[in-house]
C-alpha cells in the first residue's frame, strides 16, 4: 500500500511538470495582452510598452518561466497582474465557495441518485425504471443555466424562499450560508443525479445478473440485503469512479452555475483571468486544478482497495 | 433584505451538538412545508446601519485609478479620494479641495490654497506636499496631465495649505486639467503613496474622500466595501456633477460583483441590490414597467460610439478613402442595432458630444446620415484598389459587439471590401496596438465607445492625438491639428476655446480622424426607496438616501 502510494506520488511529478510547461506556453501563445487590458481605452503604444516592462513581459520566455517555476517550487504562485495580490491568496479566497458548492452538490446527488439508480435496476423495465431514465435524459439535456433561471424564478423571485444570487461565508452563520447554497446546489445536482443514477442503474443491473446474486436469493436473504450487501457493493467501483470524476469537475469550478448565481468560486476566477489575460492567476489556477485531479484520482484508486478485496496494486 | 428559508431558530450555530443538530435537521423537513412563513424570517441586521448595495458596471480588477483608465476604477476613486477641482453638470470647473486660488499677471504662476480641515482616512492632514506628489504621479500617466507637466517649470509648497504651479509659458487649461471628471482623474493621495512610480500599482487605497475603503472586507470578484468617512467635510454648495457638497447619508456601501446581466436584474428586482449601474440595453423595457424601480440618468452627457481608422496601412492611409468611409456610415442603423431601446439614443454629428461645452454643428461634409452613392464616387476618385478592410469585432462585448456588423454592411454598400474578424475584447485591445499590415496580424478599423467626459475637448479626445507613433491607436500624424490643440491649450477666454475646439473638430473631419456613429445613454436602475443619485460625468455615489 505504502509502496503504491509512493509510486503514485512520484508519478505525479512529471504530470505536474508537463501541465506547468503547457499552461505557461498556452497562455502566452494565446492572442491578447494583459498590458492592453490594463492600459484601457486611452492608452498609447508607449503606455503599453511601459506596462509590459513593469509586468516583466519583455523578458525572454525561458526567463519568465524560470522565475515563475522557481517561485512555484518555493510555494509562491506569483502575483496577479491586476489585483496586485498573491495568486495563492486569490485561490484561497475562492476555495470556500467552490468546496461548499461541490460538497453540497455531491451530497445531494449521491443521496438521490444511488437509491434511484438502484431501484431502477431492481425494477428494470418497470415504470420506475422508465421514469428514472426519462429524468436522466432530461436532466442531462437541459442546460444548467436554464435550470438555474427556472429555479431562481420559482423559488427565489416568486416564492421568496431563497436569495437569487451571492454567497455568504460559513463564518457569517450556517443559516445564511445554507440559504445561499440551496439553489446553486439544486441546479447542479440535477445534472449529477441524472449522470449518477444512470451509472448506478447500469452497474447494479449488471451485478444483479451475477451467479452470486442468484445464490444469495436461493439462501433466502431478503431483497434489501441482496441489493445492499451484494449488488451495490459489487457495483460500487464504476459508481465511485464517476463520483470521483464529478468531484474533480466540481472542484475545478463550475463556471455557468457560478455566473448565474454570482458565486465567487474558482471557475469565475479562471474566466476572469482568461478574459483579462492575467497570466499568473491562470497558471496558478490550472496548476491547482491539476493537483486536484491527481489527488482525486489517487483517492479513487485507493478506495477500490476497500470496496473490492479482489483488487490489488 | 434577503429571503431566508433557513430561519435562525432552525439553523444550528457553530458548536451545536450532534443530537441537537439531528433534531433540527428533522425540523427542516417541517419547515419546508411552512416555506411561506419561513420565507419572511430575517437574519438579524446590524443595528441602525444603512447599507447601500450597488451592482457596478463591471468587475473591478485594479484599485489604482492612476495606473489604469478603467471606468470602474475611476468610480472607485471617486468613492475614496477627493479632487482639487471638479466639473459641474454644465461642464464648468469648480473648486473642491481648493478654497481659493490666484493667477499671476503673466499667467505663469497659479497659487492655490486648500480648504481647512482636510484629512486622509489614516487621520493625517492633507498637505500641499501630498497634493504636489499626487499631481506629479497623475501627470506621469494621464495625457492631459502630461500636457500640463510639459509646460510646468516647478511646483512650490510655501506652507502646508498652499501650493503653486509655476509654468514656463501660459497654459489656459490648468483648471480643466485639475478638474477633469474622467480617467485619469487627478485624485489626491498621501505623499508616501503618491511617491510610488506611475508605472507601479499603489498598494494602499487611502484618500480623503467621502468613503473609506475597507481593505479587510475586499473580496476581489465578489464584493467591495466602503464605510462613511465620518471626518469628511463636504463643501457647502449643492452637489452638481463631480462638484459641490459630497454629503453621505448611508453608513456603508457594498459593490456586489455580478457578471450575468439577468442575475443583476433579478438581484435588483428581488431587493438584494439597490442600484444597478448599467442595465443591459434589452432590460430597459422590463425595468420601465416595474413599479418598484425608477430609471435615473446619472450620466446625462452619455456615451459615444466611434469607428477608428488605421492611418498607417492601406486602404485607410489614404485620406479620401477615409472620407469615403465617413460618408458611408449612418448613425441611425448603428443606434437601432446596438441599443434598440427608444429614448436611449441620440443622433449627434458633432465629435464633441452633444450636450457638452464644445458641441458644434461645424462638421464639414459629415452628416451622420449614410450616403453610399457619394461615398462610392469618392472611393473611385481615391483610386481604391479593393484592399480588404480588416474590421475587428469584439463578440464578447455587449456594449459594442453589434456595431461592426452595421459598419460592414454600410461600407460594403459603398463599395468597400470588408473582412470582419471576430475576437474577444482582450484580443482586440492587444491587436489594435499592432502596426503591422492587416494581413500580418494588424487591422484597418475598430469600433469602441467613449463616455462623454473623456472626449470633452481636443486635448482629452484620444482620436485627436495626431502625434504619429506616440499617438493613439491608428497613429495619425497631422501637424495642423496638433498646432490647433496648442492654441486651444493657450487660449484664455471661453470664446477662444470654443472657436479653437471648433477648428480642431473641422480639421479632424477634414482628415477623417474617426467617425462618431451616435450617442447613447444607459440610465441606472434604482429601487424606489433610494433617492439622491447625482448626475455627473462619472458614476458617483454621495448624496444618496435610502429609506
Amino acid at each position: 500500500m505504502l509502496t503504491f502510494l509512493g509510486k503514485r506520488l512520484l508519478a505525479t511529478i512529471p504530470v505536474l511538470l508537463v501541465v506547468a510547461v503547457a499552461i505557461f506556453m498556452i497562455v502566452r501563445l494565446t492572442p491578447g495582452d494583459p498590458a492592453a487590458v490594463i492600459g484601457g481605452n486611452s492608452a498609447t503604444n508607449e503606455d503599453l510598452d511601459r506596462i509590459r516592462v513593469q509586468l516583466g513581459l519583455t523578458r525572454p520566455l525561458w526567463e519568465q518561466f524560470a522565475i515563475w517555476g522557481k517561485g512555484v517550487l518555493h510555494g509562491d504562485l506569483g502575483f496577479s497582474f491586476f489585483l496586485n495580490k498573491p495568486v495563492i491568496e486569490l485561490i484561497g479566497q475562492r476555495m470556500e465557495p467552490t468546496l461548499s458548492l461541490a460538497a453540497g452538490t455531491l451530497l445531494l446527488a449521491v443521496a438521490i441518485a444511488l437509491p434511484l439508480g438502484t431501484l431502477a435496476a431492481w425494477r428494470m423495465g418497470g415504470w420506475l425504471d422508465k421514469a428514472v431514465m426519462a429524468f436522466s435524459v432530461a436532466g442531462f439535456s437541459v442546460p444548467v443555466f436554464v435550470v438555474g433561471y427556472v429555479l431562481i424564478y420559482v423559488l427565489a423571485m416568486k416564492l421568496q424562499w431563497f436569495p437569487v444570487q451571492g454567497y455568504r461565508r460559513i463564518g457569517e452563520g450556517v443559516g445564511p450560508w445554507l440559504n445561499q447554497l440551496v439553489l446553486p446546489c439544486l441546479t447542479l445536482a440535477i445534472t449529477y443525479v441524472a449522470l449518477l443514477s444512470r451509472v448506478t442503474r447500469a452497474a447494479v443491473s449488471e451485478a444483479l445478473t451475477e451467479d452470486f446474486i442468484r445464490t444469495a436469493r436461493a439462501k433466502g436473504i431478503t431483497e434489501l440485503e441482496v441489493l445492499k450487501h451484494h449488488a451495490l457493493r459489487n457495483a460500487a467501483v464504476p459508481v465511485v469512479t464517476v463520483i470521483g470524476v464529478s468531484a474533480a469537475l466540481l472542484l475545478g469550478g463550475v463556471v455557468v452555475t457560478e455566473t448565474v448565481f454570482a458565486i465567487p468560486g474558482l471557475g469565475q476566477l479562471t474566466v476572469d483571468a482568461v478574459l483579462n489575460r492575467d497570466f499568473p492567476v491562470l497558471q496558478g489556477v490550472v496548476l491547482f486544478f491539476a493537483v486536484v485531479y491527481v489527488a482525486v484520482n489517487l483517492l479513487v484508486d485507493v478506495s477500490y482497495l476497500f470496496i473490492d478485496p479482489r483488487i490489488r496494486y | 433584505m434577503q429571503p431566508q428559508f433557513f430561519s435562525p431558530s432552525l439553523v444550528p450555530t457553530v458548536g451545536t451538538s450532534a443530537s441537537t443538530l439531528s433534531r433540527r435537521l428533522a425540523r427542516w423537513g417541517a419547515a419546508a412545508l411552512l416555506a411561506g412563513a419561513a420565507a419572511g424570517a430575517m437574519v438579524p441586521a446590524m443595528a441602525q446601519t444603512t447599507t447601500l448595495k450597488i451592482i457596478p458596471s463591471s468587475n473591478i480588477t485594479v484599485l489604482d485609478p492612476i495606473w489604469t483608465t478603467a471606468y470602474v476604477t475611476r468610480n472607485f476613486g471617486y468613492m475614496v479620494y477627493d479632487t482639487l477641482f471638479a466639473t459641474d453638470l454644465e461642464g464648468h470647473i469648480k473648486p473642491q479641495m481648493v478654497d481659493k486660488w490666484k493667477v499671476s499677471p503673466d499667467n505663469k504662476t497659479w497659487t492655490f490654497t486648500l480648504r481647512d480641515g482636510l484629512e486622509f482616512h489614516d487621520g493625517k492632514p492633507v498637505t500641499s506636499e501630498d497634493v504636489v506628489a499626487s499631481i506629479k504621479r497623475w501627470a506621469s500617466r494621464d495625457t492631459f496631465g502630461a500636457q500640463l507637466a510639459k509646460v510646468t517649470e516647478r511646483y512650490e509648497t510655501p506652507d502646508a495649505r498652499t501650493f503653486s504651479i509655476v509654468l514656463k509659458e501660459p497654459f489656459g487649461l490648468v483648471l480643466e486639467a485639475l478638474g477633469k471628471p474622467s480617467s485619469n482623474v487627478p485624485f489626491i493621495m498621501p505623499k508616501r503613496i503618491a511617491e510610488t512610480s506611475g508605472d507601479t500599482q499603489i498598494k494602499e487605497s487611502i484618500g480623503s474622500g467621502p468613503y473609506v475603503f475597507k481593505a479587510d472586507e475586499f473580496r476581489p470578484g465578489e464584493r467591495v466595501v466602503f464605510t462613511k468617512n465620518t471626518r469628511y467635510k463636504p463643501r457647502a454648495e449643492a452637489p452638481s456633477g463631480t462638484a459641490g457638497g459630497k454629503n453621505v447619508y448611508v453608513d456603508r456601501v457594498e459593490w456586489l460583483i455580478i457578471r450575468d446581466a439577468q442575475t443583476q436584474m433579478n438581484a435588483l428586482l428581488n431587493g438584494e441590490a439597490d442600484i444597478l449601474e448599467q442595465p443591459a440595453f434589452e432590460q430597459y423595457a422590463t425595468l420601465r414597467t416595474n413599479p418598484d424601480i425608477k430609471l435615473i440618468d446619472a450620466q446625462p452627457a452619455g456615451n459615444q460610439f466611434i469607428l477608428r481608422f488605421n492611418f498607417l496601412q492601406p486602404p485607410f492611409n489614404n485620406e479620401k478613402v477615409r472620407r469615403a468611409a465617413l460618408l458611408a456610415l449612418g448613425q441611425e442603423a448603428f443606434l437601432r442595432t446596438q441599443v434598440g431601446t427608444p429614448g436611449l439614443t441620440r443622433y449627434c454629428k458633432s465629435m464633441f458630444p452633444c450636450g457638452t461645452l464644445f458641441e458644434s454643428e461645424q462638421t464639414g461634409d459629415y452628416t451622420g446620415v449614410a450616403n453610399p452613392q457619394k461615398a462610392k464616387a469618392l472611393l473611385e476618385e481615391a483610386g481604391y484598389k479593393g484592399e480588404p478592410v480588416v474590421l475587428m469585432r469584439p463578440t464578447d462585448n455587449p456594449t459594442i459587439g453589434k456595431l461592426p456588423l452595421v459598419a460592414k454592411q454600410q461600407l460594403e454598400q459603398a463599395g468597400f471590401k470588408v473582412d470582419m474578424q471576430s475576437m474577444d475584447w482582450s484580443t482586440l485591445v492587444a491587436r489594435r496596438a499592432k502596426k503591422d499590415a492587416p494581413s500580418a496580424g494588424g487591422w484597418s478599423a475598430f469600433m469602441t465607445s467613449w463616455t462623454a467626459s473623456d472626449i470633452l475637448n481636443p486635448i482629452t479626445m484620444a482620436m485627436m492625438n495626431a502625434t504619429g507613433d506616440k499617438g493613439w491607436f491608428g497613429w495619425q500624424t497631422d501637424a495642423k491639428l496638433e498646432e490647433i490643440k496648442v492654441q486651444f491649450a493657450q487660449a484664455k477666454t471661453e470664446a477662444d476655446k470654443k472657436k479653437l475646439a471648433q477648428a480642431a473638430q473641422l480639421r479632424a473631419f477634414e482628415t477623417a480622424t474617426h467617425v462618431p456613429v451616435g450617442q447613447y445613454n444607459q440610465p441606472a436602475a434604482v429601487r424606489k426607496n433610494v433617492s439622491g443619485l447625482v448626475p455627473a460625468g462619472a458614476q458617483v455615489y454621495w448624496n444618496i438616501k435610502k429609506q
